[in-house]
């Protein structure tokens, strides 16, 4: 069982402009960009996002194997959607099997959505390839600051998000010793039928919650000893600062919507 | 009285039935008196049970007295006015490094307190530098903490408590955790801190030898001190510590045997390098 090898938060440390950029930018950029995505109609639309995403992928040097690899889970969903579209969407028919047919619009719809749900994937990926998840959830915690003033916990679910992302090497470990320790005394992990497999994971997620809880009460008790008493005038050893150069990137984002709303006038 | 940076008067401490897994209420403090002198070294000995980890929870008000009082640089630690004040005079550091580090970065660890406490962005570098080199772990500040050993995660997690710059700092079996080389580590940040930057340090433990190179040693047992005093002269009551339970240490077991077998031997002969003498003027 490598458990450790699991790279969570999929951060690919590095420093490309992309990586440097403010991670409040790079947020806004990323919804600026599923905007321009969903608003996108026909294959000029498609082309310019393509080209766009494909030189920000550069930009990064994340590289297309870690971006392919990332698709994996997803193919699934992908394939589903295409498949549904493909058959569903009413239209000129072009093909019939029995109660299956498929139209020509239905073949144009999936081919959009295919390229939709990738592009999607494809430029999340890139935010969170080259934003650590600490700078992801001050970022987060920054952009949603107005949200305070109408009694958002903005400060907390930060720091429930950041604690997590903390301690998810630490149970992983422990995990592994649990593991480990169930083994030796006889127990199977790795054999039989779906419901044998489940039933033979109580015996390591028991310990695992116990542990869990009471390593919480004691971070709590360590958190207030070292005065922790919520958000209120709090300062920051790191602080993020908008630069000329997020400027630009975010007028070239508006930029890149306003163009896909125009293309979407002519029916591009 | 004033230079007592943590005082308790009569200090009792009863947990009540329910709480913490307890079936029934149990007396843990009973009647503890205890003046911690600023700027001195004092280790805390005692078996498990003894008492001596709810003692230490009493000195920056994580538990409140059932009866009697602690005072933090003569604050009465009840004043909940005064709590934060109180929890940046005397920091605390537990048994269990992993779970007191809050980031994912070394340094935005250390920088967990200041940061709560308002200190101005400017200050709070220099602030959180200064603690990282303070224990040695200035080089690993922008680690991710569970890729740190043992040792070194517990002393980035001193380094977040001297961040705080507090006047006295209570460690909570720091090492128990840690192998050999942790241990050293550890112990020698702490006498460091103790000696140069002059932070009263309390030190709960169970190891014989690390009690020993404190200032003064204060033994519990049931919920109360049995002895207190510099580690030379505590140690010299063997068959009280036995009798609750603790041992000596090694030199100490070997002079008091001799002495029991009626050689003329000091007991008081701590170190390795003392007792060797000893025994070298004994054979002479």
């Amino acid at each position: 069982m490598a458990l450790r090898d699991i790279t969570l938060g999929q951060y690919f440390p590095g420093r490309t402009i992309l990586h440097r950029m403010d991670p409040r930018t790079k947020l806004l950029l990323t919804i600026l960009y599923i905007t321009a995505l969903f608003l996108a109609r026909w294959v000029v639309s498609y082309a310019v996002l393509i080209v766009v995403l494909a030189v920000m992928a550069a930009v990064s040097k994340v590289g297309l194997k870690a971006i392919v690899r990332g698709m994996k889970p997803v193919v699934v969903i992908i394939l589903i959607t295409a498949l549904l579209n493909l058959f569903y969407t009413p239209g000129r028919e072009i093909w019939r099997w029995g109660f299956l047919h498929i139209t020509a619009e239905g073949v144009q719809t999936a081919i959009f959505m295919v390229f939709r749900i990738l592009l999607l994937i494809t430029c999340t990926f890139l935010l969170t390839y080259t934003t650590s998840p600490i700078l992801l959830t001050d970022g987060l915690e920054r952009l949603l600051g107005p949200l305070k003033k109408i009694r958002v916990p903005v400060h907390e679910l930060a720091m429930i998000m950041s604690i997590a992302l903390r301690f998810i090497p630490t149970l992983i470990e422990e995990t592994d010793k649990i593991m480990s320790a169930q083994t030796a005394r006889g127990a199977d992990f790795d054999s039989g039928n779906l419901i044998q497999r489940a039933k033979a994971l109580i015996p390591l997620l028991v310990p695992l919650f116990i542990s869990a809880f009471r390593r919480a009460d004691e971070l709590a008790v360590a958190m207030e000893c070292r005065c922790y008493h919520g958000g209120e005038g709090r300062t920051r050893l790191r602080v993020l600062k908008f630069q000329f150069f997020d400027c630009l990137a975010l007028f070239l984002g508006a930029a890149l919507v306003a163009l896909i709303v125009a293309l979407r006038r002519f029916g591009l | 009285m004033d230079q007592a940076i943590i005082q308790t008067k009569n200090l009792q401490f009863t947990y009540s039935a329910g709480q913490e897994g307890q079936e029934e209420s149990r007396c843990v403090l009973n009647g503890v008196d205890l003046d911690i002198e600023a700027g001195s070294f004092v280790a805390i000995l005692g078996h498990n049970g003894s008492g001596k980890s709810t003692l230490a929870k009493h000195m920056n008000a994580i538990l409140l007295p059932s009866g009697g009082a602690v005072y933090v640089n003569g604050m009465d630690s009840a004043d909940a006015v005064r709590l934060l004040d109180i929890r940046r005079t005397v920091g605390m550091v537990f048994q269990n490094p992993d779970n007191q580090i809050v980031a994912n970065v070394v340094e935005e660890d250390v920088a967990f307190a200041p940061e709560n406490l308002g200190v101005p962005q400017e200050q709070l570098r220099r602030r959180v530098d200064d603690a990282l080199k303070a224990v040695g772990m200035y080089q690993f500040r922008e680690h991710a903490p569970h890729l740190l050993s043992g040792g070194q995660k517990q002393r980035v997690a001193i380094a977040g408590v001297i961040a705080m710059a507090p006047r006295c700092i209570v460690l909570d079996e720091p090492t128990a955790m840690l192998d050999p080389v942790g241990r050293r580590e550890v112990l020698s940040a702490i006498q460091d801190l103790n000696r140069t930057s002059g932070v009263t340090v309390v030190l709960i433990t169970h190891h014989m030898d690390e009690a020993a190179q404190a200032g003064r040693l204060v033994v519990m047992s049931k919920g109360k001190v049995i002895a207190d005093g510099p580690p030379k002269e505590v140690f010299q009551q063997v068959e009280q510590l036995r009798s609750v339970g603790l041992t000596v240490p090694e030199t100490t077991a070997l002079l008091w045997e001799l002495r029991q077998a009626g050689l003329d031997v000091p007991l008081d002969a701590l170190s390795d390098a003392d007792c060797a003498q000893a025994l070298y003027r004994l054979l002479a």
